[in-house]
């Protein structure tokens, strides 16, 4: 059963924020024999919960932030007022993104561990190596393919560093999308491998095999087979009886004693009552916008620009997803509706290389993650009309004939690209409003166009009848996932906000895990290392606190 | 691979589980489907006629139901009575704009709805670069293709129409290139 904790008790373990690294770490923490409280700004809500419903989950965003009642300001550089925007978008439930999310599961290549290595420095970027390679999360990956349930195939993707272990699932059933980017990227001399996914291919540790219902992205799965922290890891954690999951629990501060270590969290319960939670350590893995600005707001006499900011870069390198789309129309019907949404990969353009001009690379994937609605409104060609007759009728082929191209791109970490806090915006609770500068680095806006070239070609070779690109304008879009890069890790304190194992430089006993310690993005999906740091800090933390 | 017992069984408990998730959603889309049309909450039968036409123009009956068999007109009701509250100002602005709209185009009408089809598409035309239009293209596709316990898409029109099943359980193959490798 899951334990209850009052406020008073000193618990081993605070945890901020229940999603793809705090399950992780609550998990790994109880039972580890620690005593654990996680708090959740959002609701615990189940399968039962869920539904195939685009107007709750397209429309009202219903897993993620709501920016009527925690608005965000957007700028794109600091001379500029800052404006109400729907910029960030994160889950915000128990389980958090991984509930919602597409559930690609990609492993960082070993050349992103040291990109300032091999590539060099870029102009006005902060590019960076880790302070861990990946030999060093190699262990973790693997730990998390197997406890959370992953399915794919090992060894697919040539470009992909050393793995000690095949995937636990054989991968998800390939779709039509996938047979024609297969057949083309071969055509083209590319390297298509089935898509490493967070879904059950088989059934797995008491969960049922995925059935193809096809509402992935942007909602919750009605039958667990998605592998989300909600319906793995954290359950284990509450049947140790040592782990409390508190829903509805939003942090106002972390807290600190004299001597600089943190002593618990001070938070909103449901009816907005504020209690102060005890422990020995806190975790936050609150996201890659939500930390920085948790540490921001948690200022002291001690820490006077923020907890754990004497480097004064909390907040700051923020990266995001950055993508684009390319989309084709068949002879036949695709029905990409069923199903997953991604079953094929190519990572042939992934590492950076200097001879293109600019630093960035992209890995690309056949997919479609568009529902009836949102296609109709976003996923029809430029040159269509959009409305009346003629309209109606392409719709009536376009739906089901339709594929995507996307690819995944880099974000070069910036200082000038960041989360701060609006001095003039409150939130509902009367916090400050989370402000958001950020403009693109003309090597990612070069990256983005060079690959939507390729992506087109695929198109092209897999026989479309037509290609377009499609999506927002880059000089338009603001960050919205995937959120890196505020609290960077580091060896130097001066240069970085945590340590390799996750710690803060400043507070001993203050974990940060989750996207907010990346030092590079990759080629987006996070998730995967989010989650590897997740188990390896987890592992840290429960030496330290057995010497202790 | 060998396949132990252990893994057997908990294959099977995964197919009965299955099952039964499978029938309970599909008893659920059956009950939404056989819902009546609500009354209107927010919009009065006069304004709501005008809005009909154009969302009707949006997605026309030609060649078959449009927006308007869809009932997207009681999509956007409750859409307005819930968690479009805040978008009642924009309507109301909105189609003052498009009623001031009409009266420049053809001087001497009175209603949207009493245009021809020829004026409604030299209105919707007038319109279509404005923010209301977009805000009333988004909920007539929603209405239109959205979930049908909204109100909208009655009898899974809008889903008939673009070939969209809403189904918990499918089985590979998906469509005509993945069929064709198996």
């Amino acid at each position: 059963m899951s334990a209850t904790f009052r406020p008073s008790d000193v618990v081993d373990f605070l945890v901020i924020g229940a999603g793809a690294a705090g399950g992780v770490m609550a998990k790994e923490l109880s039972t580890a024999g620690f005593r654990v409280v996680v708090l959740e700004q959002g609701p615990y809500l189940t399968e039962k919960d869920y539904r195939h419903d685009e107007i709750r989950y397209t429309y009202q965003a219903g897993l993620t932030n709501d920016t009527k009642v925690q608005p965000i300001t957007y700028r794109k550089n600091e001379s500029e007022p800052a404006k109400l925007a729907k910029a960030i978008m994160y889950g915000r439930q128990v389980g958090g993104g991984s509930v919602h999310f597409t559930a690609n599961y990609w492993r960082f290549h070993e050349s992103d561990f040291e990109e300032r290595s091999q590539f060099g420095e870029v102009p006005g970027a902060g590019l960076a190596d880790w302070p861990i390679k990946y030999a060093d999360l190699e262990p973790y990956y693997t730990k998390a393919e197997y406890d959370l349930g992953i399915s794919g195939l090992g060894g697919a993707n040539p470009f992909e560093g050393p793995r000690s272990k095949p995937y636990p699932l054989p991968p998800m059933p390939v779709k039509s999308s996938g047979v024609l980017f297969d057949r083309a990227t071969k055509k083209l001399g590319l390297h298509p491998y089935p898509a490493p996914m967070a879904i059950l291919s088989q059934p797995y540790q008491g969960r049922a095999a995925c059935v193809n219902c096809g509402f992935c992205e942007y909602f919750g799965c009605e039958v667990r087979a998605k592998s989300s922290t909600l319906v793995s890891v954290i359950p284990v954690a509450e049947k140790t009886g040592k782990c409390e999951i508190r829903p509805n629990s939003y942090v106002r501060k972390i807290e600190t004693d004299v001597q600089g270590r943190a002593t618990g969290a001070v938070y909103f319960d449901a009816n907005r009552r504020e209690i102060f939670q005890r422990a020995k350590a806190v975790v936050v893995c609150a996201n890659g916008a939500e930390t920085a600005r948790l540490l921001l707001i948690s200022k002291s006499k001690r820490f006077p620009d923020g907890l754990a900011n004497s480097s004064g870069l909390v907040g700051k390198y923020l990266m995001w997803d950055t993508g684009g789309l390319a989309m084709g129309l068949f002879e036949h019907p695709l029905n990409e509706y069923k199903g997953i949404q991604v079953t094929r990969v190519i990572h042939d353009y992934y590492k950076a290389d200097p001879k293109r001009g600019f630093y960035g690379g992209a890995g690309l994937d056949a997919r479609f993650n568009y529902y009836p609605a949102n296609f109709a409104l976003q996923g029809m060609p430029p040159d269509a009309p959009k409305w009346g007759a003629e309209y109606k009728k392409m719709l009536s082929t376009y739906f089901t004939h339709t594929m995507t191209v996307l690819s995944h791109s880099s974000s070069l970490p910036q200082l000038r690209n960041s989360i701060s806090l609006d001095t003039d915006v409150k939130d509902s609770w009367g916090l400050p409003a989370m402000r958001v500068t950020f403009d693109f680095h003309p090597d990612d806006v070069a990256t983005l166009k060079w690959a939507l070239a390729k992506q087109l070609e695929i198109l092209e070779a897999a026989g479309a009848k037509k290609t377009w690109a499609s999506g927002t304008a880059v000089e338009e879009s603001m960050p919205s996932v995937h959120l890196m890069g505020t609290c960077r890790m580091g060896n130097d304190p001066k240069q970085s906000v945590v340590d390799r194992y996750n710690r803060a430089h400043d507070v001993p006993n203050l974990l940060i895990v989750d996207g907010s310690s990346f030092v590079t993005a990759a080629r987006q999906q996070p998730t995967a290392t989010i989650q590897a740091l997740a188990y390896r800090g987890a592992d840290f933390a429960i030496q330290a606190a057995k010497k202790a | 691979m060998q396949t132990t017992r252990r893994l057997w069984l908990s294959q099977c408990v995964g197919i009965v589980a299955l099952a039964d998730i499978a029938a309970a959603q599909q008893h659920a889309h059956e009950a939404v489907q056989s819902s009546t049309p609500p009354p209107f909450r927010t919009l009065d039968p006069a304004t709501a006629a005008e809005i009909d036409a154009i969302t009707s123009q949006i997605v026309p009956s030609t060649d078959g139901p449009g927006a308007r068999e869809a009932g997207v007109i009681y999509f956007i009701d409750r859409a307005l009575s819930t968690f479009d509250v805040d978008k009642r100002e924009a309507y109301r602005t909105g189609m003052a704009a498009v009623q001031k709209k009409r009266q420049e185009l053809f001087p001497g009408s009175t209603k949207i709805a009493a245009l021809t089809n020829e004026q409604q598409i030299q209105l919707v035309q007038g319109i279509e670069a404005t923010d209301f239009f977009e805000l009333l293209r988004t909920h007539t596709l929603y209405g239109f293709l959205g979930n049908p316990s909204y109100g909208g898409n009655r009898d899974h029109i809008g889903w008939k129409l673009i070939g969209f099943e809403d189904r918990m359980v499918f089985q590979p193959p998906f469509g005509y290139y993945d069929g064709e490798q198996k």
